[in-house]
């Protein structure tokens, strides 16, 4: 628990902080651009099909 | 309400709509023990320093890139064998997914292998297999993306999807095969050759990466599925009520 004596210490791994963050930050990167761009895929994909169930149900109330 | 399979679109829908959140949730919660038992309870390795905390995320993705190509191209299979409408929608939800995981084994890797072996990349059988895994994924999710027909789309991916699967294998066993410079495999049914806790803390993170996955791809999933079914009464009537 207490290998690490400072936050500093903790960023710096070492010698080797460039590395571990640069590999941890774009598991990250990724994962929220993943998260978000699937949001977005939903919304359009549930306005589309809204879009397309107003139209059927007005075809069908002619 | 009626009670559909679950093997069908719309029972697929219902299904992965209630784990979605939950899977992706969790995996956030498992990530973090993952993160606390890799960095505070696990030793520093003795050769490599504190540049071994890699491992942790760069064993996890690379098992998934290769285990998510197995699921897709069963599903791609399943899909041309039975002419069923979800399983190509399966395989589709998980390559995207995939192949954010191929790359972040090659990302993560590269990372490691800079201040391990002294070059970010290096042309040994086990880095060039798992880029060309990398480009099957890509080879497949650019083939999805440029026949709008999707039922076309789906016979020509799973194509893609089914002889790519040759490659994993050849990514997993590189590391006996031939002489490499990336070490061998570090867990065997043989036993394993990490300490017992960086081992734990390996295995926790592969847990999160799996629930990552699995919530990612429901989610993804549902989106298809509304894409695809837009025109079915049951999906219309699901939008009309504003029960999506």
């Amino acid at each position: 628990m207490d290998q690490w004596g400072s936050f500093s210490d903790f960023i710096s791994m070492g010698g080797y902080g460039r590395y571990v963050w640069g590999a941890y930050g774009m598991v990250i990167f990724c994962f929220i651009c993943e998260l978000v761009s699937l949001s977005r895929r939903r919304q359009r994909a549930a306005k589309e099909l809204l879009l397309e169930a107003r139209a059927h149900q007005a075809e069908e109330d002619l | 309400m009626t009670s559909t399979s679950i093997f069908t679109p719309e029972g697929m829908y219902r299904f992965a709509g209630k784990l979605a959140v939950p899977c992706l949730v969790s995996a956030a919660i498992v990530a973090l023990i993952a993160f606390y038992l890799g960095f505070f309870v696990a030793p520093v390795d003795v050769t490599q320093g504190n540049s071994y905390r890699i491992l942790y995320i760069h064993v996890a993705s690379a098992w998934m890139a290769m285990l998510l190509y197995v699921l897709m191209a069963i599903f791609c299979i399943l899909g041309l064998v039975t002419e069923k409408k979800l399983w190509p929608m399966i395989a589709a939800s998980l390559a995207p997914t995939g192949a954010l995981m191929a790359f972040l084994a090659l990302w993560t890797g590269s990372l490691w292998g800079r201040p391990t072996w002294g070059a970010y990349w290096v042309w040994d059988a086990r880095l060039t297999s798992a880029l060309i895994l990398f480009f099957f994924y890509l080879g497949y999710l650019a083939l999805q993306n440029a026949i709008p027909d999707w039922r076309r789309a789906d016979k020509a991916c799973s194509v893609i999807g089914i002889v790519g699967v040759i490659n994993v294998p050849i990514v997993y066993f590189s590391v006996q095969w031939w002489n490499t410079l990336h070490q061998g495999a570090s867990l065997t049914s043989s036993g394993s050759s990490i300490h017992p806790i960086m081992l734990t803390a390996l295995l926790v993170m592969v847990a999160a990466f799996w629930l990552y996955t699995f919530g990612a791809t429901f989610a993804r999933l549902r989106s298809i599925i509304l894409e695809r079914e837009k025109g079915e009464e049951w999906a219309q009537e699901l939008a009309l009520k504003g029960e999506l």
